[in-house]
């Protein structure tokens, strides 16, 4: 089955026919070449594919891309400015070595995005939490955790 | 040289885009006609083919080349040519690979593979070395890869290490103990999996983008496929994307890489194969399992006598790297400590089980879990703190190992005082074992100044610097997360005087770039940051004699510019001709070094080289270096030689509380001090060991690649567990000990491996000391805590 879908992605109005079988991962970066969004295991285990959905994290390897209709979907494209000026939180990621190969990246970002829209200033132990669904193999989290403690700082000026 | 540079915490230059989702990795590379290939593993562990039929599947819509060994040339692969491609007569592991399509689309290739029939007889398999060695076990490989008729499942690769005699050291030694460890296999779990795309151009020349940490060594494995393809001579070029990790996964080329070859020439179309997550688990190989039995022993006052290691390696149906481990090995085995006997040897064998490989520490995670566990058994045994037991058996600075290791630098006494310090070991240890809380240690003895595993240990670059000062360094080395680029930014910065933000750092095409023999053996920063020395050494001579051409003119042309904007300039003392030697390039600018502060009597860089491009008869700045360091290939025969320039020590201790009823072990503190020679840059060395030290952690604790008759059991993380960022509930406390070593680029040794070697005894150690009980098979898991608390 087919439909046509309209949601809001990173603030443009898209409006496209997708597959009832399509993934909102796939849709992504095979329909609208949006390849910041990784997959990492296709099976919501790794949350490389992290994205945001009416502000909330989740796994877009699972998210059928019917599901978005009406909502409003942020990639980590979307978290730039029109300059490509970075997010508060990629800034951080990159200037606090919270950064190896950087396939875990984008999601860790934009699972860091919704656990501060939530909770502006999380203890240590709520950002270990809110990033939990985010596995990463090469940094050992601790410069990750770094990053968005100091984030958490600057949070709210740019959202 | 002033050292603005090295050591800083500039933030590393590839992070930016990587935040940005702007890299590109091999799951985001596309080109026109692409086509998606396929690969069907096996369905059983060992068994012989009887017959493929493929007919279905060429007769699906959309499927644009199907393979199998009957249509394709045989492509032999691994170091020793004991695997092939696709296999013909027999498969011998779960993940062999049958057949592979190339389609207009996945799912159409993964269809493919469904109408793919493939007739086996099933043959009885062995699944560990003792039923591999066990008399009368079918034979895994009748012949060798010459083709002479084998006798058993063993490889015909004996490593072995004798020094002094062991045999009177034990007799003569006041305690000893020996006892068993074993390792399970692990696997690499690169948050991006493996994958390759191929083409060919019109003229049958091979372009492959791959995931590998050795384009100039894969470029010559592809090179012998297109010879026996027919195509011998044809141009190979490998690029690499973004890897999204590797820790030694891109150590050896794979058969998906030479089946998107296959498929792209038989299709006449680009071919990209990506593995799944599942494939990625259960078909690329696992750092090798290891049983090990060793006896280490002392005299009455706790110094080291002898050191005895039996071990078993399974090297599962084919042969990688993984079966050169040991040679690793022999690094701790024969010079962590002063050990004046030493008796060492290895059985590896041929089992049924996927095929081993190297992962990030190359055997010596294996080695040292047997030589640090057993040498905290041994301080009990003579009722010595195992700190002191450390401390006294220590390595110095400036002594040879029994293998003729020289070592150099050795901060070894800084990073064991470090951890009793930081880690407060004396309050600690043993008085609180009531409240089930411990602490331990262990060491680790690494590469740390390349490592001639292979004939060469060379590392090329290439210097240029374009007409507006930025320096383009072309590195056959790789950047795989570690911040190898970030690292050899700032050498370079450092080494030509200009600044990090001028200097690009270009990787990952052996087109452009110059030979390397591969990033592996925590050897990237080293080699090529000392290439770099050599090439900007060059390119200063060369920048400093156009200087003497130019600087004058341009001194007085920049004067001329000022007045002409009506600034008063009073005319500086200059020479109407200089020589090279009396100038100073700093921060893109050069002066003359007996007036360095004058703000008259200095040109940028970029002005010196237009003058010296822009003209007749004009020059450039290109500069070149090779760099192989002054070490040497190990003895094949007595394993003995100093394959490093330089060696790398590190300390971990930790202090854990146990879960008595649960067996959960809590860590409350960890404490790791490395002797890195220098920082460079300071948070890629940090990065390096925060990351080397959790995949430490979740080796000791966590992975294990669980199976049934060599079929993975656990190919997803639901099941394979490795450390979340909700396992880090306590702090990580580093030291890095800067002992600049004599030969490292600006005093620097290698680091990208060491983090993760000591992890594992270490925890175990610390166990011990909590609840006494010695875990002797990895991972560390509460059931065996439990089982170990409750006497089983």
């Amino acid at each position: 089955m087919r439909k046509n879908i309209t949601f809001t992605l990173n603030g443009d109005r898209v409006s496209l026919e997708v597959a009832s079988n399509t993934m909102l991962l796939e849709l992504l970066r095979d329909h609208l070449s949006l390849t910041g969004t990784k997959e990492g295991c296709g099976h919501g285990e790794c949350g490389a594919c992290t994205v945001l959905v009416d502000g909330r994290n989740i796994n877009s390897c699972l998210y059928p891309a019917f599901e978005v209709e009406g909502k409003e979907v942020i990639t980590i494209e979307g978290l730039m400015g029109p300059q490509n000026e970075l997010h508060t939180l990629q800034k951080s990621f990159a200037e606090n070595g919270a950064v190896q190969c950087g396939f875990c990246t984008p999601g860790m970002i934009l699972s860091a995005k919704a656990l501060l829209e939530d909770n502006p200033k999380p203890d240590a132990d709520a950002i270990r939490q809110g990033l939990a669904g985010n596995l990463c193999r090469c940094t050992g989290y601790v410069q990750i955790l770094d990053a968005v403690q100091k984030a958490a700082q600057d949070f709210g000026i740019e959202d | 040289m002033s050292t603005d540079w090295i050591g800083s915490h500039r933030p590393r230059i590839d992070a930016f885009a990587k935040a940005a989702g702007k890299s590109r990795y091999i799951h985001d590379l596309k080109l026109p006609g692409m086509l998606y290939g396929k690969i069907k593993f096996s369905q059983y562990p060992h068994a012989r083919i009887k017959q493929i039929d493929t007919s279905r599947a060429e007769k699906l819509s959309g499927v644009k080349a199907v393979l199998t060994a009957f249509n394709t040339p045989e492509i032999k692969i691994g170091f020793i040519q004991d695997n092939w491609v696709l296999k013909k007569d027999k498969v011998r592991q779960y993940r062999d690979e049958v057949a592979a399509v190339a389609a207009i689309d996945p799912d159409i290739a993964a269809e493919a593979l469904e109408l793919i029939h493939v007739e086996y007889e099933e043959l009885p398999g062995l699944f560990s070395p003792a039923e591999a060695l066990a008399s009368g076990a079918p034979l895994i490989h009748e012949t060798d890869p010459r083709g002479r008729p084998k006798n058993d499942n063993l490889l015909d690769l004996p490593w072995r290490f004798e020094h002094g005699d062991v045999h009177r050291a034990r007799e003569e030694s006041t305690f000893w103990v020996e006892d068993h460890f074993s390792t399970k296999a692990t696997t690499h779990t690169c948050m991006g999996t493996a994958g390759c795309l191929a083409e060919f151009d019109l003229q049958n020349n091979l372009t492959i983008h791959c995931k590998t940490q050795i384009p100039y060594l894969a470029q010559k494995d592809f090179h012998q496929a297109l010879t026996k393809m027919g195509l011998k001579g044809k141009n190979v070029r490998v690029q690499i994307p973004e890897l999204g990790g590797s820790f030694g996964s891109g150590l050896d080329t794979h058969s998906y890489e030479f089946l998107a070859i296959l498929l792209a020439h038989a299709s006449g179309r680009p071919v990209k194969i990506v593995m799944n997550r599942e494939e990625e688990f259960a078909c690329l190989s696992p750092r090798q399992p290891t049983e090990t039995i060793i006896a280490q022993g002392c005299d009455r006052e706790g110094k080291l006598t002898f050191r005895e290691i039996r071990m078993t390696l399974d090297n599962g149906a084919y042969t990688s790297w993984g079966a050169t481990t040991p040679s690793v090995m022999m690094l701790p085995i024969s010079s962590l400590y002063r050990v004046p006997n030493i008796s060492y040897a290895t059985q590896i064998v041929y089992t049924n089980n996927t095929y081993a490989q190297a992962m990030r520490g190359y055997g010596n995670p294996q080695a040292t879990w047997a030589l640090e566990s057993n040498l905290d058994q041994l301080a009990e045994k003579a009722s010595m703190d195992p700190y002191e037991l450390r401390l006294r058996n220590r390595n110095h600075p400036h002594e040879t190992t029994p293998m003729g290791l020289k070592i150099t630098s050795c901060g070894f006494q800084e990073c064991l005082e470090q951890v009793s310090e930081k880690l407060e070991w004396s309050a600690k240890r043993g008085s609180d074992r009531k409240k089930f809380r411990g602490v331990g240690m262990a060491a680790l003895f690494h590469t740390g100044g390349g490592a001639r595993v292979y004939r060469s240990d060379a590392s090329g670059v290439i210097l240029k610097i374009d007409d507006f000062g930025h320096v383009h360094v072309l590195t056959g080395g790789v950047e795989m997360g570690q911040g190898f680029v970030a690292s050899l930014q700032l050498v370079t910065a450092q080494a030509l005087g200009v600044s990090p933000e001028n200097v690009h750092i270009i990787f990952g095409d052996t087109a452009t770039c110059p030979w390397d023999v591969g990033t592996h053996a925590s050897r990237g920063l080293f080699t090529a940051g000392n290439a770099v020395l050599l090439a900007a050494a060059k390119a200063r001579d060369k920048i400093f004699q156009l200087a003497a051409l130019h600087f004058a003119s341009r001194v007085a042309a920049n004067i001329k510019k000022k007045r002409k904007a009506g600034e008063s300039v009073s005319d500086p003392e200059c020479r109407t001709s200089y020589d090279p030697q009396d100038f100073e390039l700093k921060n893109n600018e050069i002066f003359l070094r007996e007036a360095p502060d004058d703000p008259l009597l200095r040109v940028s860089l970029e002005e010196i080289l237009r003058q010296a491009h822009f003209r007749e008869q004009g020059q450039m700045v290109v500069s070149e270096a090779f760099y192989d360091p002054e070490n040497e290939m190990s003895d094949m025969k007595t394993g003995k030689g100093n394959i490093s320039t330089a060696y790398i020590f590190g300390v971990h201790g930790l202090e854990v509380e146990v879960d008595t009823e649960t067996g959960q072990v809590h860590i409350l503190n960890y404490v790791a001090a490395h002797d890195v020679g220098r920082v460079i840059s300071r948070q890629t060395l940090e990065g390096q060991f925060y990351g080397g030290i959790v995949q430490g952690l979740s080796y000791a604790l966590c992975e294990e690649i669980k199976t049934s008759k060599g079929k993975m059991l656990n190919p997803n993380f639901l099941d394979y567990k490795i450390f979340s960022a909700a396992d880090l509930d306590f702090p990580i406390h580093l030291e890095c000990i800067e002992t600049n070593d004599q030969a490292g680029p600006f005093g620097a040794k290698g680091v990208g491996e060491p983090g993760l070697v000591p992890v594992a005894p270490a925890v175990a150690n610390a166990v011990y000391d909590a609840v006494g009980v010695r875990i002797k098979e990895l991972p560390i898991t509460p059931e065996k805590i439990r089982a170990g608390l409750k006497g089983d």
